[in-house]
């Protein structure tokens, strides 16, 4: 009985040091995003005043008005470009992915093992390798400036995405698919209607990947894009920053207002989010 | 990606059975056709052309000049290429393996089942989310000297803090510190392989030793192995590629005193400030040589200490 007792006294403070010691792990990993939403609703002079005020104090609502309204950092055309850049990659690489995912993944022919290890190769090859040729022949073409460099590639296909969603359609059974080719459906008819339906949250989840990284892409259209309104955010909030570095309330806003949408759509979609991840290929 | 066989898992080649087999690849070709093209159209032929432009003297206006190795040369006497690329492989050696770890120290804490288990694993991944440049401009925030929260909050404790991301000493220390911030990819990669541990495996190795230390070395570990390769491989791979943070907080010129200055710095600044893009293309070929020859060397090293269920591979 006191055994027992003693044990159930062992788990549980067990259990409290372990919760204790992730609590503590998972203040250091929010304190950035706290103090980033903090300080986008503080003053210039709270922000480093001294003691450190913990909470803003009044809180500056009109610190979002402030960053909406200024013309040397046009967020809501920047933001609105994103939306644009990120969920044109995000279809793009649903449709022209799910093609040649389809093709490694379900469908048996000559060469397809070597064209996927050269796609294993392209996904590891740095982007600098192959940049400057491919800027060279856009600004030739004048479309520089554009987002058509950025965007263009993708009605191509993309090596990760490719990757990822292979691994989903080794997934869909054979027999699926000889069933259908016994009843003579063509091979189009087979991809588009019997397995396209099959994959429909992997292809969501791609989508979603994509979304986040090309809202994040900073490279890319800091070189194509010249124009402070065709910037996407990255590069709004990076040209800000550097050019009005004191100006950090209106900085820390711009943070805030960069990162919230893509926390947003983690937090609703993270069950999507894991299993995507936990399926990157590592079978 | 440890996966260096693409056939493995997938359906085994194509019989020659005639009828439906030949049906099937000539779709197979049409499906993956506009992927092959765009294969070549941005990677093979820049591939290429970016060794072609090494050669050459091109200042994106005029035509390129043939020049032969003289891009390389100038390179070899550019004190700015030494210093980014000592610094990039600082970062590098010491960002890549410190976040593996920690990563791996973080997903064998979430291996366990409780009330918070979604709610740690969120926090962890949320860093990720991140845009990089929000992230190191809210960092620069943090660790301003004299003013800034962390300083102050140490200064009150009694310590006497560095000038971190200002002082040159410390600045590439830092940056370093601040990759360690976004590896929740890391850890969930590290916890599904651990997920997929087969429940008698782990609960044999409980009976058979007692010791939680003898079963993470000699049963754990290596049954993720294969998350260890891919984490390494991608690692090494991005890490020295570092831009973003290192072009936000050190600007073209790798402040403080060149201490951040980043290889992809250099590259970009060479190419698109100075246009000098024969050698700018130089030093992307020097990058494709030197992560092409770790990869192979992890890989072929990996035969040894990956382990793969299910034995020979």
């Amino acid at each position: 009985m006191s055994e027992r007792r003693k044990a159930t006294v062992g788990t549980r403070i067990g259990m409290l040091a372990y919760h204790a010691l992730m609590l503590t792990i998972s203040a250091v990993f929010l304190l950035p995003f706290y103090w980033m939403t903090i300080s986008a609703y503080k003053s210039n002079a709270e922000i480093f005043s001294d003691p450190v005020t913990l909470f803003p104090d009044p809180i500056r609502w009109e610190n979002i008005s402030a960053l909406l309204t200024r013309d040397d950092f046009p967020f809501v055309q920047q933001f609105l470009n994103s939306v644009f850049y990120a969920g044109t990659v995000a279809v793009l690489v649903c449709l022209s992915c799910s093609l040649a995912a389809y093709s490694f993944g379900c469908l048996r022919w000559r060469g397809r093992n070597l064209v996927f290890a050269l796609t294993v190769c392209a996904l590891l090859m740095p982007t600098i390798v192959t940049f400057l040729p491919v800027y060279l022949a856009w600004s030739k073409l004048g479309l520089n400036g554009t987002y058509w460099p950025l965007i263009t590639p993708f009605l191509f296909g993309d090596a990760f995405f490719i990757f990822m969603l292979r691994q989903f359609f080794m997934g869909v059974p054979r027999e699926v698919l000889d069933a259908a080719r016994l009843d003579g459906a063509s091979e189009f008819r087979i991809w588009w209607q019997i397995v396209m339906p099959q994959v429909r949250t992997p292809l969501v989840i791609a989508g979603l990947f994509a979304t986040v990284y090309t809202w994040n892409e900073f490279f890319l259209p800091l070189i194509y894009l010249q124009d402070r309104e065709a910037f996407p955010l990255s590069v709004g909030l990076f040209t800000f920053q550097s050019q009005r570095a004191v100006e950090w309330s209106v900085s820390m806003m711009g943070a805030f207002l960069t990162a919230i949408p893509m926390v947003l759509l983690f937090l609703f979609t993270q069950r999507l989010f894991q299993r995507g991840l936990s399926s990157t290929g590592l079978k | 990606m440890p996966d260096t066989n693409p056939s493995a898992g997938a359906a085994p080649l194509p019989r020659r059975n005639g009828g439906a087999g030949r049906g099937e690849a000539r779709a197979g070709v049409l499906f993956a056709l506009p992927w092959m093209v765009g294969m070549t159209l941005f990677v093979a032929i820049p591939l290429i052309l970016t060794f072609y432009i090494a050669q050459t003297k091109f200042q994106i206006i005029g035509a390129p000049k043939w020049v032969g190795m003289q891009n390389y040369e100038a390179l070899w006497t550019d004190p700015a290429f030494w210093t980014s690329a000592r610094n990039t492989l600082v970062f590098a050696v010491i960002s890549v393996p410190l976040k593996l770890i920690i990563a791996l120290g973080l997903a064998l804490l979430l291996n366990r089942a409780t009330a918070l288990s979604s709610f740690y694993r969120t926090v962890f991944y949320l860093p990720f989310l991140m845009p990089a440049v929000a992230g190191s401009v809210v960092f620069m925030l943090l660790l301003t000297p004299n003013a800034g929260p962390v300083n102050l909050v140490l200064e009150a404790l009694g310590f006497n803090p560095p000038d971190w991301l200002l002082d040159p000493n410390a600045a590439l220390w830092t940056l370093i510190m601040l990759s360690l911030w976004p590896l929740g990819v890391e850890t969930l990669v590290f916890l599904g392989g651990l997920q997929n541990i087969p429940k008698e495996v782990s609960e044999a190795a409980d009976l058979d030793s007692p010791r939680g230390w003898h079963k993470l070395v000699w049963i754990t570990l290596p049954l993720i192995t294969p998350m260890v390769l891919f984490n390494l491989v991608i690692g090494i791979i991005y890490s020295f590629q570092i831009f973003t943070q290192a072009i936000v907080i050190g600007g073209t010129t790798g402040a403080p005193a060149e201490s951040t200055l980043m290889y992809m710095v250099v590259l970009y600044r060479a190419a698109f400030r100075y246009f000098n893009v024969g050698l700018a293309a130089a030093m992307a070929t020097v990058l494709f040589l030197v992560v092409l020859i770790l990869t192979l060397l992890i890989f072929r090293t990996a035969r040894s200490w990956v382990h793969y269920e299910g034995g020979e591979r």
